[in-house]
């Protein structure tokens, strides 16, 4: 068969044939219903009233007539169409380009059937002509969709002809249409609901569902999207990208530019953690005061990250490009902020304010504590207690205080400039600030954290002496021995709460940020059809006798369960505290550690 | 075609179900809420601000009535959006799947669509629910490791709650699609 024009193409004609002659089933004047499913012929091995389903691309549907292109899927009884070859072609030049593009996506791409889109003028040598393409293409079902041009009715029929040999033998099916957005199924992501532990994520083979196989379909076959209709191609395709393939350029400037740029900050960053590491673990006690100040443990975290981002190895899996991205997007944003506290800082000057403010405070600070330990050492309240105890703890908390007092007055000269020094650091980003702020209270407060060590550490002997003294005594008369070791752990506790809540208030936030995944986010606000948790289907209008047409709509991801899937790992293991187990610690007198644990809590 | 039928839910308010037969393979009930009566709005509305002027003569502040207004509207559009189901709908097609679709009064849709491949079956259940037994029609989801078996009970039509006639209806018709796809599916 050689070159076909394109007028004989056009929509043809015919009478609704019998069986043994596939012609177009509508003749366009005279709507005659289609023939019927039910009753099937005597000589065909198919069951009676199966229905078939036909993947159409939305995008085609107001195509020229041509070839359907695609993947016929077996086990699920349904087509792909992927595109639409128009007339004029050589059958050769389309076999040679399908063989291509399977060789390239490992997909089965084969010419499916015909597909018709008419004017009103009929065409008389339409019949013959698809007979001889079917003949050439031979393809089981053989499927013919036909759409009159300027309405709504569409007609499609699926053969089964062993083949002009003998004619009688084949059937007709029923087809359902299924209409799909080629673009978004293409870049949307599947995420199969969270039921099957055992299943991979990502099954490499075609076959995992029915609409997964759909969908990796249309994803696989980017080879056969690549040219569009300005090409000089010898094969005229149409798809969604025919229009002009789709590109932004700066995209295409940010993937030039992408490679030297992350071969340099990788380098740097190479250097940087080389540097770090040779240095840490020399001495003890600075490896031990590494190790426990939070700032350096989120300085580690963002190094390990800016590493994973730029290294060079592109990632293999749509999850570790989604990791990055979202690291990514989370280290700019950090940087936004911390850009935006510092301007802020500066702008009201508020470091200075801040450095003037602190002694006073420090000092007033350091009388009232004077004050309640002076009362708690007489008889607070009235309440008569443990003299000799009491007089020795209120001694040595003194003692401290009188000690941090000198400190802080030792280092009043340099508080403004190194407070400049730390508002400085917020340029590498906002929880950097605040995880130096974390550990500057946690310098600041150490003596109400030791006197809080102390007080938890006895009234938890205290609970517990209670209560095996109870589990003892239970059921006999008997004098409990009162164990008045309450010094002062519950009343000062109000500072030190508050010292320890907002610690723990602090590092929450900072895990907060650094394991939420904003770019998936944004991708499901802005793009939800990049992030699909399935589909969903809607009837278009239906006409008896006409085929039924669905049109499938992608189902978008709940914002939990992206949170969910995507969420970063932060250090490596979650925080110790969450609101509940920090007052229960408060409570039973748990000690609480501000700084980061790693291992095992002793007590 | 399609065809309106009217019945009640387990409380005793008005339910419509209609049914459009799109094809022998293709079918869709959807099954109407009773609205939300203006009497039970203003009931809400009445004893919120009452309350707020409560309030407000013990504190004399005139910020409890604003935020009485604002909680007021904030919870109706949320009510209205989050909780209030207008319509459920079940699709079924042949060979591909089943749809529930739940409308909200709002207009916000949410959708679940399970694949054919997963159906096992779709049956009327029995459940003690306090001092009531009521009968709900629930998808039965095939597990993946035993053919035979069981993995996920999936309620239908959980906010209108229909009586047990209405569940018959949709039954019969749920299971003459379901015979229809197995026979066609076994064979070759």
């Amino acid at each position: 068969m050689g070159l076909v024009s394109r007028g004989a193409a056009e929509a043809g004609r015919g009478a609704a044939s019998a069986v043994d002659r596939p012609g177009p089933p509508d003749a366009v004047p005279n709507p005659t219903p289609t023939p019927p499913a039910e009753g099937a012929d005597p000589g065909s091995s198919r069951s009676p009233g199966m229905v078939l389903k036909a993947f159409f691309p939305t995008c085609c549907a107001s195509a020229d007539s041509g070839l359907l292109v695609g993947r016929w899927v077996p086990e699920q009884s349904s087509a792909v169409v992927l595109a639409v070859v128009h007339f004029p072609f050589i059958p050769i030049q389309v076999k040679e380009l399908l063989a291509q593009v399977q060789q390239a996506s490992q997909v089965g791409v084969t010419v499916l059937g015909t597909w018709c889109h008419r004017r009103q003028e009929p065409e008389e040598s339409l019949g013959h002509f698809l007979e001889g393409l079917g003949a050439i293409f031979s393809h089981r079902p053989w499927f013919q969709l036909c759409r009159e041009r300027g309405s709504k009715s569409w007609s499609c029929k699926a053969t089964h002809w062993q083949g002009p040999a003998s004619p009688a033998a084949s059937g007709e099916d029923q087809v359902m249409l299924i209409f799909y957005d080629q673009r978004k199924v293409l870049l949307s992501q599947l995420h199969p609901p969270t039921a099957l532990p055992d299943r991979q994520a990502g099954d490499t083979t075609a076959s995992a569902g029915g609409l997964a196989a759909v969908f990796d379909t249309v994803a696989r076959s980017e080879a056969l999207f690549q040219s569009d209709r300005f090409d000089e191609g010898p094969v005229r395709l149409s798809h969604w990208q025919s229009e002009g393939m789709e590109a932004s350029i700066l995209v295409e400037l940010a993937k030039w530019a992408a490679g030297p740029v992350c071969l340099f900050l990788a380098c740097l960053l190479s250097l940087i953690s080389a540097a770090s590491a040779c240095r840490v673990f020399k001495l003890w006690p600075l490896s031990f005061i590494w190790s426990k100040l939070s700032t350096c443990e989120q300085l580690r975290h963002r190094l390990e990250q800016l590493t994973l981002i730029f290294s060079t190895r592109k990632a293999e899996s749509p999850a570790q490009l989604m990791r990055k991205a979202n690291m990514l997007v989370s280290v700019l944003l950090d940087v936004a902020l911390g850009l935006m506290l510092l301007s802020w800082l500066h702008r009201k000057d508020l470091i200075g304010q801040l450095a003037d403010a602190l002694i006073p405070v420090a000092d007033r600070v350091a009388e009232e504590l004077q004050h309640l330990l002076q009362w708690l050492m007489g008889a607070p309240a009235g309440l008569k207690m443990n003299r000799a105890l009491d007089q020795v703890l209120g001694r040595f908390f003194l003692y401290h205080i009188h000690l941090w007092i000198s400190y802080i007055h030792l280092m009043s000269p340099f508080i403004e400039r190194i407070l400049w020094h730390v508002g400085l650091s917020a340029c590498l980003g906002l929880t950097v600030a605040l995880s130096i702020l974390s550990d500057i209270i946690a310098l600041l407060t150490f003596h109400i954290y030791c006197f809080y060590v102390y007080g938890a550490r006895l009234y938890c002997l205290k609970i517990h002496g209670l209560s095996s003294l109870w589990r003892l005594f239970r059921g006999k008369k008997w004098n409990v021995l009162r164990q008045r070791v309450d010094s002062c752990s519950y009343d000062l506790d109000q500072l030190r709460l508050l010292v320890v809540a907002v610690q723990g208030l602090i590092h929450l936030l900072v895990d907060l940020i650094n394991s939420l995944p904003l770019y998936s986010l944004g991708l499901r606000l802005c793009r939800p059809y990049r992030l699909a948790a399935g589909v969903k289907f809607r009837v278009l209008e239906h006409e008896t006798g006409r085929p039924l047409r669905l049109l499938m709509q992608i189902n978008p991801l709940p914002y939990s369960r992206v949170v969910h899937t995507y969420r970063l790992p932060t250090c490596g293991c979650h925080p110790k505290h969450s609101w509940g187990s920090l007052c229960r610690k408060l409570f039973f007198g748990e000690l609480i550690y501000p700084w980061r644990q790693r291992g095992n809590k002793q007590d | 075609m399609e065809d309106e039928q009217s019945f009640s839910d387990i409380c005793g308010g008005r339910l419509a179900l209609q049914r459009r037969f799109y094809s022998p393979s293709c079918l869709e009930f959807c099954l109407s809420c009773p609205r939300i009566t203006l009497r039970s709005l203003t009931a809400v509305t009445c004893t919120v601000w009452l309350a707020a002027y409560g309030l407000f003569t013990l504190c004399e502040n005139t910020m409890i009535l604003s935020a009485a207004i604002f909680i007021t509207l904030l919870g109706l559009l949320g009510y209205l959006h989050f909780v209030k189901i207008d319509h459920e709908t079940l699709l079924i097609i042949d060979s591909l799947g089943i749809q529930m679709t739940s409308s909200y009064a709002s207009g916000k849709e949410s959708t679940t669509f399970i694949e054919m491949g997963q159906v096992n079956d779709v049956v009327i259940n029995e459940a003690i629910y306090m001092q009531k037994v009521i009968y709900y029609l629930c998808i039965l989801l095939k597990d993946p490791v035993e053919p035979h078996g069981i993995s996920q009970v999936v309620p239908l039509f959980q906010s209108a709650k229909p009586r047990l006639d209405c569940l018959i209806e949709v039954y019969r018709s749920c299971q003459d699609i379901l015979a229809h796809q197995k026979a066609t599916s076994t064979s070759p």
